[in-house]
């Protein structure tokens, strides 16, 4: 029960875009339609799981001093390889994501979830916690990557709902990411105040 | 001509934060004041420079003759990390006033996403290393305008009387849309 809480919370009560303001950057930046948020996501949510197993295994053998290049370390390399394997397996996405993909290094979601649960709870808590945080990730994307996609060119997931002409090109550009990731947060905190 | 380009893109038609959605945190967590703003911006355009400069030589001088550019995320993190502390303790010893200045913001620089951003295009968009310095310097330029901007309008946002549900990040992400919308207007000047 009590690991069940620890995936779930990732997913609403804790969601890290919604909830805890964390990683913005890949966020706003890559959620122009639901597939390119999906697999940020899904990259991030590996990348978050490995890194907090990793971390939960040599916790007790690092000093504390050097913890946090210690921890970057861990996770430079596990985003290497996400970055090599969809560069070799889905070199579309790859290229749609571009910049985002080396920047889940800076993400500040995995370096805060590595020093504020990994490295004080057991090797599978962390490993729950990694798993529920990424998802709950991969969800808020996918989410405002949809809204964008259906506002801007009356499509989700790449099929057509209405003509695209209808569409309000705005909302795939740059200022539509802030406007709807702005209404949405205010949306969950109504939900989350009542 | 090139120089100047380079310039007028990063700062305004490509601004950093507001087109490219690199130092969003920054943006929404230290902009509650002008003062803190320029700080943090003034410490960024510092960081950013050097590592460029540094991880272009990184990447000229021993990554391709090695032939690892595969180890070009790790690597550059380290070289920003240590940079960080670097300039840290040396601004502490030669200007004690420069790092009461920007002392606070070093160490969240680190994770700033635009530091390893712009040494990553520089070494995507093939400058060399004068054109790397004027990118990474008219992008610290371009942070710095974006967050100088945001933290007037949120000094007056304070005074508003906003909705319950929509204050503080969600009127915050608002605000910064309509910029965004505003910066827009710049483009297809280059």
């Amino acid at each position: 029960m009590n690991q069940w809480n620890n995936f779930t919370k990732g997913l609403l009560k804790e969601n890290p875009t919604f909830v805890l303001v964390l990683g913005m950057c890949p966020t706003l930046g890559v959620s122009s339609s639901a597939i390119n948020g999906l697999g940020m996501g899904l990259a991030t949510t590996f990348v978050l799981f490995m890194s907090n197993l990793f971390v939960s295994l040599v916790k007790n053998g690092i000093p504390d001093k050097v913890r946090i290049p210690s921890y970057i370390v861990i996770i430079a390399a596990f985003v290497t390889v996400v970055e090599l394997c969809m560069q070799a397996y889905t070199p579309g996405l790859f290229k749609s994501l571009g910049i985002f993909i080396p920047l889940i290094v800076v993400n500040c979601i995995v370096l805060g979830r590595a020093e504020a649960f990994a490295s004080k709870n057991s090797v599978f808590s962390s490993m729950i916690d990694g798993l529920g945080m990424g998802l709950g990730f991969s969800l808020s994307l996918t989410v405002l990557g949809a809204i964008r996609e259906f506002l801007g060119s009356g499509r989700i997931f790449g099929i057509s709902v209405y003509p695209e002409d209808y569409g309000m090109l705005l909302f795939v550009l740059a200022p539509g990411a802030f406007l709807v990731l702005g209404f949405l947060m205010a949306i969950v905190n109504k939900i989350n105040k009542a | 001509m090139e120089y100047i380009l380079i310039i007028i893109s990063a700062v305004f038609v490509n601004n950093i934060v507001l087109t490219q959605f690199l130092g969003i945190c920054p943006l929404l967590g230290v902009s509650k004041r002008i003062s803190t703003a320029l700080g943090m911006a003034g410490a960024v355009m510092f960081v950013m420079v050097l590592a460029t400069i540094v991880t272009y030589l990184v990447q000229i001088y021993i990554l391709i003759p090695l032939n690892i550019g595969y180890l070009q995320t790790i690597s550059f993190i380290l070289v920003i990390a240590a940079l960080v502390q670097l300039v840290e303790i040396i601004l502490k010893k030669v200007s004690p006033a420069l790092y009461q200045a920007l002392g606070v913001f070093l160490p969240l620089i680190t994770t700033n996403c635009t530091i390893l951003g712009v040494a990553i295009l520089t070494i995507q968009r093939e400058f060399n290393l004068m054109e790397g310095v004027v990118f990474a310097l008219s992008n610290a330029v371009g942070f710095g305008l974006a967050l100088f901007l945001f933290a007037g309008i949120r000094e007056h946002l304070d005074l508003m009387n906003v909705p319950k549900a929509l204050r503080g990040n969600p009127i915050a992400l608002i605000v910064a849309g309509i910029l965004a919308m505003a910066f827009m207007g710049f483009s297809g000047i280059v």
